[in-house]
């Protein structure tokens, strides 16, 4: 990190994505197609759930400071 | 009869052991001396990622949750399932808010977002707004946690609203006996019987219902055949942008809530605040599954409990459902999991708005040399007057819209992010600005939800969030949340009002944090430790 003392790095504007995509309804606002039965308006915002945590578990990563465990 | 005999022993069974886990938790940790208020809270013994997550967890994922929301969808199909996006979009968007109100909070020993205002701004009216502000919040949501006891309740045959009473004042006696040790140790309990209870209804419901797809054809049958405009299972043309909006809205919302904040400001530093922005979303999938509980009930034909005033009770649609599908005893597991989910997050509210009470307006207005023992003492007692309070908001309104209630605390609560969210960021905005827009922003807020109309009860005020943008003159149905629009009155009115306060050379009050204070973590000589539960 080049400035110990602040929170600032690139890889923060990840945090964007699973913000902006499970807003967007013209996405998954369909029945068809289904998974396991379940229409795309709820397995695909499940599966933003991923989304949500690979993101965040890899900005966490990739800008936790040294010193911490 | 016999059937609810062996649901209410299990309830009953689960319920006790719980509760005495709760008065056991006072000795949890070891704390060196019970009689001390320090001791009362987290006695500096402060948690880490696990225990963060099941407090936190249990904090946000209520007994309202499991009750109201498929409730929704059961009601409405795909609306109802805004809670699900809301639960993913909230944690990356936190994500470094709380690590900077962690520090700060901190570093000068912040316990509520009052506490944080008062140093930020300067105002010690703005600190008092913003207080009243979460109590008013708070309350209606702690009551909503006894209507998920009472749906358990009703759907066993038990009305009346004696057991309530009882349940609370357990809760409030051991709260009062070991502080927030109680709902952390619960909530392993409470978080356990959720995961088996909600595995089992996806897993064994479905089967018995044949499958998931003909679930949602069923629901999709229903939804069609009936003659409300705004159900389904998808979104409509009108009812997207109120999706959207009360998704990000709630978002927006749920940090600001004061026991939100008392969850996270008890963890150890940073990094177990991050981790646990990571790991919290596993919550999200079991809620994904809980509200589709309410597609489950549409397909097994499930009828609520008709309550007192001869209207179905669609709150009790689950804990029928669970009635209809599960064998009695574990029905009275599940019924004990939503009771116990309930009293998790009633435990950590009461406290948190027994802090906003003692620190920001007991000892800043009322009694400015109280003693440290006389802040605990009053502190203590607040917590329990914030429970009768919550008990009389049960007794006195309608019960059947909590999920509104919920709704209306949502939009309030919202108004507090100009001060509260983005101060953590900036302090561009003048006091004056930000009460200015406070006032507007409540005013716009409240307003809207008395325009919006409930046609399921017939009522013509305060029947939901969802605000018609045709009462603005647009020629349209669709509708938008109403705390979104009323935050963005709030953000217009606070940023003109400080152009306005600057321009007139209007006196602004002095920031007592520096920027460093944003990012100190754990090992730093400025970071304090915290007594969340107790009052100095």
């Amino acid at each position: 990190m080049p400035d110990d003392k602040s929170d600032r790095s690139p890889w923060n504007w990840l945090l964007l994505l699973p913000i902006a995509i499970p807003l967007m309804t013209f996405l998954y606002n369909f029945d068809e197609p289904r998974l396991l039965g379940f229409p795309l308006f709820y397995w695909l915002q499940i599966a933003f759930i991923v989304l949500g945590v690979v993101t965040t578990t890899l900005v966490y990563q990739m800008t936790k400071r040294r010193r911490q465990r | 009869m016999n059937a609810n005999v062996t649901e209410l022993v299990v309830f009953a069974l689960l319920f006790l052991a719980v509760s005495v886990m709760g008065f056991v938790a006072a000795k949890w940790r070891r704390p060196e001396n019970i009689e001390s208020l320090h001791e009362w809270g987290l006695g500096g013994r402060n948690f880490g990622s696990w225990i963060t997550w099941f407090l936190v967890g249990g904090d946000l994922y209520t007994a309202y949750t499991f009750v109201a929301v498929p409730a929704l969808v059961f009601g409405a199909g795909a609306l109802g399932f805004y809670a699900l996006p809301y639960t993913v979009v909230v944690y990356p968007l936190v994500f470094l808010v709380l690590a900077r109100m962690w520090s700060v909070s901190h570093v000068h020993g912040f316990v509520t977002p009052a506490d944080f205002v008062r140093a930020r701004f300067g105002s010690p009216t703005l600190a008092l707004i913003i207080a009243i502000t979460g109590l008013v919040a708070t309350m209606p949501y702690i009551a909503l946690q006894l209507v998920g006891i009472e749906a358990v309740l009703k759907t066993m045959g038990i009305t009346g609203h004696l057991p309530i009473i009882i349940a609370f004042a357990i809760l409030a006696a051991y709260t009062y006996q070991s502080g927030l040790r109680a709902p952390a140790l619960i909530a392993f309990v409470k978080d356990t019987l959720i995961y088996i209870v909600i595995l089992a209804a996806v897993i064994y419901i479905p089967a018995k219902l044949g499958g998931w797809g003909s679930i949602f054809d069923l629901a999709k049958a229903k939804f069609a055949a009936s003659p409300a405009p705004g159900d389904g299972i998808t979104l409509n043309a009108n009812n997207q942008l109120q999706y959207v909006t009360l998704a990000f809205g709630s978002a927006l919302a749920l940090f600001l809530y004061p026991h939100s904040l008392t969850g996270v400001l008890a963890s150890k530093n940073r990094g177990v605040i991050k981790r646990n922005m990571a790991a919290l979303p596993a919550y999200s999938f079991l809620l994904g599954l809980i509200a589709l509980l309410g597609f489950m009930a549409i397909a097994a034909g499930t009828k609520g409990v008709v309550g007192a005033n001869g209207k179905v009770d669609n709150n009790t649609i689950i804990p029928a459902l669970f009635d209809q599908m599960f064998p009695d005893w574990f029905a009275g597991v599940a019924y004990a999991a939503i009771g116990i989910g309930a009293l998790v997050p009633a435990a950590i509210m009461s406290i948190a708005a027994a802090n906003l009470f003692t620190r920001n307006i007991y000892r800043e207005y009322l009694r400015k040399d109280a003693t440290d023992a006389e802040e605990a003492r009053v502190s203590k007692l607040v917590s329990l007057v914030v429970k009768v309070g919550a008990v009389l908001c049960i007794l006195l309104l309608d019960p059947q819209f909590s999920i509104d209630l919920q709704l209306i605390g949502g939009v309030i609560i919202l108004q507090t992010l100009p001060s509260v969210g983005l101060g953590l960021y900036t302090r561009w905005f003048h006091k004056g600005g930000l009460i200015a827009g406070w006032v507007a922003g409540m005013s716009a807020g409240i307003w809207m939800l008395y325009m919006v109309p409930n046609p399921a009860n017939g009522k013509a005020h305060f029947g939901g969030s969802a605000f018609g943008l045709s009462n603005l003159g647009i020629d349209t149905k669709m509708t938008i949340y109403a705390g979104f629009l009323a935050l963005a009155v709030n953000l217009i009115v606070a940023a003109l009002g400080t152009l306005v306060f600057r321009a007139l050379k209007v006196a602004d009050g002095p920031d007592v944090t520096s920027r460093e204070d944003y990012f100190a973590d754990e090992g730093d000589p400025k970071v304090k430790d915290l007594d969340l539960a107790a009052s100095h």
